[in-house]
């Protein structure tokens, strides 16, 4: 028999309206739930999109001996180079090293540095880039022990603290969302069990006249896919907006120095994905649920 | 058309309903149960349909095996049987036309067909001009004849009915009983379980009598037979 899926989704929204308070709970506890969900998607996105940013900018430092002499350390170079996996090799001699640092402290410190330019004691280095971001650890150990090589520094650490910060926020925002979609489901089923207690009798001549159950079940399920739906909307359109205001206003310049944020059109459409597949996913549940113990005939 | 071997039902708390009911009821037959309250009589009638299932025993409905009935074969079943209660069970929101549509569109029938089929089975209960009403505004009677309705519009091969006239006064109780005799009329089986002394014992018919689950009593134009 075919499925008269207007039929179904008119008496879905009748049964919304008719129990407002219950369905409004339902649909800002599935909000709520998803609004999280979202908030920790987004983060969780544009974390995975800054580290593979910072990682594709890491570099290692190697530094030479002070004893190294130039000849040794032109040597070395060559060495490094023939390594494999290596994209770029640059020499950065003291001098230049200096005025590196000069710039990145700033004009204020111009009379302290010309005080230390007098005796430099900075060692020259070499800033070596990996072709594989993620290589860039093993390809730092090989250099260090190199013999005109002192020390090399190289960006792990750094990263390796920022992972594990990200990977603490994802985990407290899923454990968040798990128990929310727990109480967003038992909502919904509680706001369906209330329909089908004030359509009990509707559903004993419905039984009585021959409707099949899912003929029965199905008004019900679409009530929990709108609860579901609308649930899924609202903080769709909220993150949406929210981002789309934080791309425009301070992902170009603030944060754009440290990493780009994601586009606004890839991140909402992942968000689309999964906050209405979730959301329905809690609707139908929740539906279904509430469902099967009424109607045994 | 119905049948009945050796039928036993027992409730889960305990309380035996029928002990052993063997019986026939042939196709176009009018069919009065009777006998005191709690003899078992409505469950003999909701075995029919399928409400209660029979501890023991086979039952045959309009070629249905009862006993052997997958759940998802009930509604097949009961669109076979028009059933008619004491109270009517009308849905209060809706009018009487959309009372008996709702018969159809629970079974999938076109909303076109269902129109014509609704205002046929209006006119054959004389209430064509009360289509639009609400239940609350209809007598007791009319709102049995919508009631009467909704059970003929799937057109069914059996009437059940459980004390129709139990809650009306002697005047409509006159005016159902002639609906159900010109429904038998055409062909279909009836089969009236009841308490009202002056319709069985005036309009003869097929009398099952029952008492502490038992068929005590099976006759042809028989009477009511009890005091009460």
């Amino acid at each position: 028999m075919r499925i008269r899926l207007f039929r179904h989704f008119r008496e879905g929204i009748k049964n919304l309206v008719r129990n407002g308070w219950m369905t409004f709970a339902s649909v800002a506890s599935v909000g709520i739930t998803l609004l999280i969900l979202g908030v920790t998607l987004v983060i969780a996105l544009n974390a995975q999109q800054m580290s593979s940013y910072v990682a594709g900018q890491l570099q290692i430092n190697a530094f030479f001996k002070m004893s190294a002499t130039p000849a040794a350390e032109q040597q070395t170079l060559a060495q490094i180079k023939a390594l494999p996996g290596i994209k770029s090799v640059q020499f950065v001699s003291r001098e230049q090293g200096l005025k590196d640092l000069q710039k990145t402290l700033g004009a204020q410190y111009n009379t302290i540095m010309d005080g230390i330019s007098l005796k430099n004691t900075l060692p020259d280095k070499a800033v070596i880039e990996a072709v594989d971001p993620r290589q860039t650890v093993q390809i730092g150990e090989e250099i260090s022990q190199l013999p005109t090589i002192d020390h090399i520094q190289d960006g792990q650490q750094f990263v390796d603290k920022l992972f594990r910060f990200l990977d603490v926020v994802r985990n407290i925002g899923l454990a968040f969302v798990v128990g929310l979609i727990v109480t967003a489901m038992f909502l919904i089923s509680n706001t369906i069990k209330l329909t089908i207690f004030s359509r009990r009798r509707e559903i004993e001549i419905m039984k009585l006249v021959g409707a099949t159950n899912w003929f029965i079940r199905w008004p019900f399920l679409t009530e929990g896919v709108l609860i579901g739906a609308i649930g899924a909307a609202i903080p769709f359109a909220a993150i949406w907006a929210a981002y789309h205001w934080m791309y425009v206003h301070v992902g170009g310049a603030f944060l754009g120095l440290v990493f780009p944020l994601m586009a606004v059109s890839v991140v909402t459409a992942k968000l689309a994905w999964i906050l209405f597949g979730v959301g329905l996913f809690i609707g139908v549940w929740g539906g279904i649920m509430s469902v099967r113990r009424f109607l045994r005939v | 058309m119905i049948e009945m071997q050796d039928v036993w039902k027992e409730y889960p708390n305990g309380t035996p309903a029928l002990n052993g009911v063997s019986v026939q009821i042939g196709k176009s037959e009018f069919v009065y149960v009777v006998g005191p309250s709690g003899a078992g009589k409505s469950t003999f009638i909701k075995l029919m349909y399928r409400e209660e299932r029979p501890t023991r025993g086979h039952i045959f409905v309009n070629g249905f095996n009862i006993e052997r009935l997958k759940h998802r074969k009930i509604p097949l079943l009961r669109r076979s049987i028009g059933v008619v209660f004491q109270d009517f069970k009308l849905l209060p929101n809706l009018t009487a036309a959309e009372n008996v549509a709702f018969a159809q569109e629970v079974i999938g029938v076109p909303v076109r067909q269902t129109r014509r089929r609704v205002r046929e089975a209006l006119e054959w209960v004389g209430l064509a001009d009360k289509a639009d009403v609400l239940p609350s505004h209809l007598s007791g009677g009319e709102q049995q004849r919508i009631a009467i309705a909704r059970a003929l519009v799937n057109n069914p091969q059996v009437i059940i009915a459980d004390e129709p006239t139990g809650n009306l006064d002697p005047e409509s109780s006159w005016g159902i009983m002639k609906l159900f005799q010109r429904i038998n009329d055409r062909g279909t089986t009836v089969v009236m379980a009841t308490h009202n002394r002056e319709i069985v014992n005036t309009m003869r018919k097929r009398v099952i009598a029952i008492e502490r689950g038992q068929i005590v009593r099976d006759e042809a134009k028989g009477t009511y037979g009890y005091e009460d």
